[in-house]
């Protein structure tokens, strides 16, 4: 092919060519949107410009992109979390939607409790909610061998419909001219805002996670555990690892970070709970924790990269009438380039000497 | 008095500002909730648009696909940032966030579509689509054989609820044997699932598929089937050209130009508006060849009272589903009645669930 062939590196790719390649990677993605847009007519440079501008460019395009990419960093921080023992967890979805329906019943239920008190009920509710659709799939896969990707996917709808029935139902705000959405909660089931910005305190919450999970892997037996049955099952089993066990583990951790996703969005960002809550954050997460290779600091970075294009694409609209459909075409092919690009850690092109 | 003379600075620099600010050019923001190729609801906003972009000294934009919670008030906040002078949005999830940007930005007129709150600077409108839907049910109630009518619907939501009660009490009018059988596909644009809720009413026996979605699905399901059809939105005759009976359809133009042109006079007033026929904001599409010309006159000469100020449409004797009587002989429900109806009337198949 052109005079070149792939040949096997004798070493994987170390951390600063890894850089390069994703580096590299995201310079094609952009310069393919750019032909789109000069395909469309949209000056490619400006409309480049304007939706970094719109993601990046000012204090509150920044504000925006952080605000957004706080869901987004736990529930991929979550299946990140699975994926390492290779558990594909597809269900951050539906367990962002169990963590919004768990905070939104204490909230309901005890609005008078002093915030010191209902915080952190709500998390507790919401973990636990969120652990339990992930610890659903975990055990049918155990016990009946049902394919977790099946069953983790199709509970997503059976989540959303849940929280169709309870804001449709009994917990639909009597002052809402019959709207679907629960009463606004009150001000002791708000998590508040970080000083003067509008970023919420759930971005303290991201940090304080994401390190967690970093010393669960790096410095825990059971973490080590993890990532030793994830590269190897077989030599897992063998060599005594609590393989099944583990897999409940890592399940219920992943469901309930994308709960305590789901509580930050109901709390601090909506307020209540409405049916619009659900925008597909969950799925969004599994393409952030593939782009930083399951790395809890990566993640933040392409959390906070993905947030930014979605925001930033309605600053393209606004300003150049691009449709909102690029936002998607963009998101592709950023993840796109960026996998493609992963060939280049094992693989390396060579030029054919000539014969 | 240095002091003095930089006020006096300041105060000419704002005067100036202002004089200046009324020859400006106005900017006009647009929010929507599907993307505007969707043939529907928020392409009927943006027909309503381009009347507002062909005036003089106006520009527009818009930002559509826009989820209904905090995306939409970062969008409507960025909006406001650029110094837009008039925000529309037009779907009622963008209800409570816009009523957060517009405290912040007292000087821009906001206005939003199918909600009920209301500020200094925010007003609500939508129109009397409940006319038009009557309309549309006299003529599926004189085209039926069957008497089963289905009717693919987005959410229960009172706005749908009352759009189907309209719907029944047309057809009854013409056709007391004529039921309504409902599907919620609880989307408002998914094609699929929508063609899907079609097919499974033709399956009972259905010969005449009305909606309240924004996809043309259900058309053509009832296409395929050789049955006949009732739109939304906007003509949808295109898709299902021989199953198209009519359909209730948005006009938004008028309304959007009106106030753009109050903001910009300065007399510009909050106020809650649903205007409907008589003002034109909502209205029929042409009738397809196959609605016989009696049918027609009849249907038009009620659009014409209504349009005159004779609003029949939710005037007892009015029963709900289990046959209590709801609206005597002669009472005509509220507005706010209508605004916050969650029951279905004598004659619907379905819940409001």
């Amino acid at each position: 092919m052109l005079g070149m062939r792939v040949a096997k590196r004798q070493e994987p790719l170390g951390y600063l060519g890894s850089c390069l390649v994703v580096g590299g990677a995201l310079i094609l993605s952009l310069l393919l949107s750019a032909l789109l847009l000069a395909i469309r007519g949209t000056p490619p440079l400006q409309g480049i410009v304007t939706l970094f501008q719109g993601a990046f460019g000012s204090p509150w395009a920044l504000e925006d992109t952080v605000l957004k990419a706080i869901p987004i960093y736990l529930c991929a921080l979550g299946v990140a979390v699975a994926f390492r023992l290779k558990i594909w967890n597809i269900g951050a979805e539906g367990q962002f939607a169990l963590g919004a329906i768990g905070a939104t019943w204490v909230a309901l239920s005890f609005p008078d409790l002093p915030k010191y008190a209902l915080l952190p009920a709500m998390v507790a509710m919401a973990c636990t909610a969120g652990g339990l659709w992930g610890f659903i799939p975990a055990l049918l896969r155990q016990r009946l061998r049902a394919n977790e990707i099946i069953v983790t996917l199709m509970l997503n709808y059976v989540a959303i419909l849940l929280l169709d029935y309870l804001v449709y139902g009994i917990w639909k705000d009597p002052a809402s001219h019959g709207f679907p959405m629960t009463p606004v909660f009150s001000d002791g089931a708000i998590v508040g805002k970080i000083g003067t910005t509008s970023i919420n305190w759930g971005l303290a919450h991201c940090i304080l996670l994401g390190l967690i999970i970093w010393v669960f892997f790096r410095f825990t037996r059971i973490g080590f555990e993890v990532k030793a049955s994830g590269d190897n099952v077989r030599a897992a089993r063998y060599a005594g690892l609590p393989y099944d066990r583990l897999v409940i583990l890592v399940m219920v951790i992943s469901g309930a970070l994308a709960g305590w996703a789901g509580f930050l969005e109901a709390s601090a960002t909506v307020h209540r709970l409405q049916p619009s809550i659900m925008v597909g954050y969950g799925y969004t997460a599994i393409v952030v924790a593939w782009l930083a290779r399951l790395n809890p600091l990566a993640i933040g970075f392409a959390a906070l990269l993905l947030a930014g294009l979605r925001v930033g694409v309605e600053n393209l609209q606004l300003e150049l009438q691009v449709p909102a459909a690029f936002g998607g075409i963009i998101e592709g092919l950023v993840l796109l380039t960026v996998l493609a690009g992963g060939l280049f850690t094992h693989y390396r092109l060579v030029w054919r000497r000539q014969q | 008095m240095k002091v003095l003379q930089a006020l006096l600075v300041l105060l000419l620099t704002v005067g100036i500002g202002t004089v200046h600010g009324a020859e400006k050019e106005m900017k006009v923001g647009f929010v929507y909730v599907s993307p505007i190729g969707d043939a529907g609801y928020s392409y009927a906003h943006d027909v309503g648009r381009l009347a507002v972009e062909a005036l003089d000294g106006v520009t527009t934009s818009y930002v559509e696909s826009v989820p209904e919670g905090p995306d939409a008030e970062r969008v409507m906040l960025n909006m406001a940032r650029k110094g837009f002078d008039v925000i529309f949005a037009t779907s009622f999830g963008y209800m409570d966030p816009m009523l957060k940007v517009a405290q912040q930005f007292p000087d821009i007129a906001f206005l939003h579509c199918s909600g009920f709150k209301m500020a200094d600077n925010m007003g609500n409108y939508f129109g009397r689509m409940y006319q038009a839907r009557y309309l549309t049910g006299m003529v599926a109630g004189a085209m039926t054989t069957s008497n089963v009518i289905g009717y693919v619907a987005a959410f229960p939501i009172p706005e749908v609820i009352r759009g189907i009660n309209a719907f029944t009490l047309g057809a009854q009018a013409v056709n007391p044997d004529a039921t309504v059988r409902v599907v919620w596909t609880k989307t408002w644009y998914d094609p699929a699932t929508e063609k899907e809720g079609a097919k499974s009413l033709l399956d009972v026996g259905a010969d005449v598929i009305a909606q309240h979605q924004d996809s043309p699905g259900p058309q053509e399901a009832a296409e395929e089937r050789g049955k006949y059809s009732v739109g939304y939105n906007t003509d949808m005759s295109a898709f299902a050209p021989k199953a198209h009976l009519t359909a209730p359809v948005w006009n938004w133009g008028p309304y959007y130009v009106k106030v753009v042109e109050e903001v910009r006079q300065g007399n510009w007033k909050p106020e809650a508006a649903w205007p409907g026929l008589t003002e034109g904001i909502v209205d029929i599409a042409p009738y397809g060849e196959m609605v016989p010309q009696a049918v027609r006159d009849q249907v038009d000469a009620v659009k014409a009272e209504i349009a005159a100020g004779n609003d029949r449409v939710f005037v007892g004797p009015i029963y709900d589903q289990g046959g209590n009587l709801k609206f005597a002989e002669g009472v005509a429900a509220t507005d706010e009645e209508m605004l916050s109806m969650t029951w279905f009337v004598k004659g619907v198949v379905g819940t409001t669930e």
